[in-house]
């Protein structure tokens, strides 16, 4: 659906040029809900505005449901962003236009009859839950129900793709959750293509199937959600992710090591041991088959088991103790069962 | 007090306001109908603008600043020659409006253009996501997003020019300025020059009020 090839972008600053974009190739395939994180500065806005050319890239190509948007004329272009919905982290409606007006303008661009522009809105204002707010004017509705209008907006000439730029960045925790609801139905229901930016992990783990990590202009990590959350390979991403799953343990878990530590019985050692799982595997009984067969003991003391696509993944800290070599072989065994095991010194 | 007012003076009074009344109204309104475009223009081609035009912004801004400059009395008097050539007189009250028109619309011209730097560019942008025309953007975004700041900047203008209409005696335009200053001042009838303030007193706030009421209509914000 969006093919990005080599984009680099380059600005003239102040203290000279300043590359926004340094490269970036990306696939995004049609159905899917894209998601692009980054810290503010990365150069995400810069680029989710080049996929419909507000942004005209230095260098690249920008394919396009099979066009290379830097080679259309002027009216071409105007046609293409059409079929590219755009929702704004701070809304963008006209002031002077009611819900009804703001989410028609589109097709009152396109130079739609209006009886033809009433037929397309009023199911859309319903599908978005405003149906009753219509005559309303943006001051005077909540900015949740703004979003929604955005949303409406942007779905009015029936895009084939969606762009949301920080649609819910402006937004208290449970509206981005009814707000990210929406998207994740217009993309189901209406099979609408998704490209999102975000800052906000949690954006990303709610809605998105893949995601690419962005960075000084770079695309430094890219992949599906689940494999990112379980399996981060950068600082960057680990920072990031570090809100839903903390990746540092907190000090008060290391000090009971210790202490448990103290205590062991002759003879016996203790490890601790950071678990992470995804899928299936969560529903394994793998710690009991390592308390039954391998006779370990287990503290577990720390842990963490939430749903991505509807996929469990959970990160657990359990400290193992009994026989060195058991221990070895509780270690082998969960790598054998899929879980991405951590050891961890905690002898200060 | 109030001896002066006979039947004659009060047709006087009655003409004059009249004459106050063409010279505001159609400088204001041939005023907006050149500045409100100019203001567009100075919107548009400025930096940042979506057909920004460096040369020729300053060009205009120029003139622009040009005509701001010159002070009323001198350029009623200058440009008679053109003056006449438009109205075919030098003298009478659409021979005053000609050089209030010119006035008005450069004025008017930057409070248009102010008034549309406040349009949040984000509108425009969405608008530009949406495919839409520089024109369309004009028509559907900017003009209704800043009208309330148009008609606000309009208001301003038409007292503005209230003030002016008075130097159009120098010209025999009339209006009340000019009654206020032959009668109250030079036949030294402080009764009449007292009437020619209060009318004008009321006359600019009832230009005032109708503008904020105009405004308050149409705002949503």
């Amino acid at each position: 659906m969006i093919d990005l090839r080599g984009i680099t972008q380059i600005y003239q600053g102040p203290q000279g040029p300043v590359e926004a974009l340094r490269g970036i190739d990306l696939h995004v395939t049609p159905g899917e809900v894209f998601g692009i994180i980054g810290r503010s500065g990365a150069g995400k806005s810069s680029l989710v505005r080049v996929i419909n050319l507000l942004n005209r890239p230095s260098a690249g190509q920008v394919m396009v449901a099979g066009r290379d948007m830097t080679q259309l004329s002027d009216a071409e272009l105007r046609a293409a962003r059409r079929e590219i919905g755009m929702v704004f982290q701070h809304f963008n409606l006209l002031s002077s236009r009611t819900v009804y007006g703001n989410a028609a303008l589109p097709l009152e661009l396109a130079g739609m009859a209006p009886d033809k522009i009433k037929k397309r809105v009023d199911p859309l204002l319903d599908m978005v839950g405003l149906a009753h707010l219509a005559d309303r004017y943006p001051a005077q509705i909540s900015g949740g129900q703004k979003q929604r209008v955005g949303i409406a907006r942007a779905l009015a000439s029936s895009p084939k793709v969606l762009l949301s730029d920080e649609a819910t960045s402006a937004l208290d925790p449970e509206t981005t959750r009814s707000i990210l609801d929406l998207l994740r139905q217009v993309n189901r229901e209406l099979g609408v293509t998704v490209v999102l930016i975000t800052h906000q992990m949690q954006v990303i783990k709610q809605i998105a199937d893949r995601v690419a990590v962005i960075e000084a202009g770079r695309i430094v990590e890219m992949g599906p959600v689940i494999d990112v959350f379980t399996k981060p390979q950068q600082d960057i991403t680990k920072s990031l992710i570090d809100e839903i799953v903390p990746q540092e343990l907190p000090a008060g878990v290391l000090s009971r090591v210790r202490s448990l530590a103290a205590r062991l019985e002759a003879g016996a050692s203790g490890q601790l041991l950071r678990l992470s799982y995804a899928g299936e595997h969560a529903y394994e009984p793998i710690l009991s088959h390592l308390i039954r067969e391998l006779g370990l003991d287990l503290s577990i003391l720390h842990g963490q088991i939430d749903e991505i696509q509807e996929q469990t993944f959970g990160s657990l800290a359990v400290y193992a103790s009994g026989p060195m070599a058991r221990i070895g072989a509780a270690i082998d065994y969960l790598r054998a069962q899929g879980v991405v095991v951590r050891t961890v010194d905690v002898s200060a | 007090m109030f001896e002066n007012f006979s039947e004659m003076m009060l047709e006087l009074f009655a003409a004059s306001l009249w004459e106050t009344v063409i010279m505001v109204g159609a400088s204001g309104i041939l005023g907006a109908l050149v500045g409100i475009p100019l203001g567009v223009f100075l919107r548009l081609t400025d930096k940042g603008g979506i057909l920004q035009n460096a040369p020729a912004n300053t060009v205009v801004g120029g003139i622009v600043n040009a005509v701001r400059s010159t002070p009323f009395i001198i350029l009623l008097v200058a440009i008679i020659p053109f003056t006449r050539l438009v109205t075919g007189t030098s003298i009478g009250t659409w021979a005053a409006v000609v050089p209030l028109t010119l006035a008005a619309a450069p004025f008017i011209a930057r409070l248009v253009e102010t008034a549309l730097r406040e349009v949040d560019g984000g509108l425009v942008e969405a608008a530009q996501s949406m495919g839409a025309t520089t024109g369309q953007i004009v028509w559907k975004v900017l003009l209704p997003e800043a009208m309330p700041g148009i008609v606000a900047g309009l208001t301003i203008s038409f007292v503005s020019l209230t003030g002016y209409s008075a130097m159009a005696g120098a010209v025999g335009g009339g209006g009340l300025g000019d009654l206020g200053i032959r009668y109250g001042y030079q036949r030294f009838l402080p009764d009449v020059m007292l009437a020619v303030v209060v009318i004008l007193i009321v006359f600019v706030q009832a230009i005032q009020s109708l503008g904020d009421w105009v405004v308050r209509r149409m705002s949503h914000r």
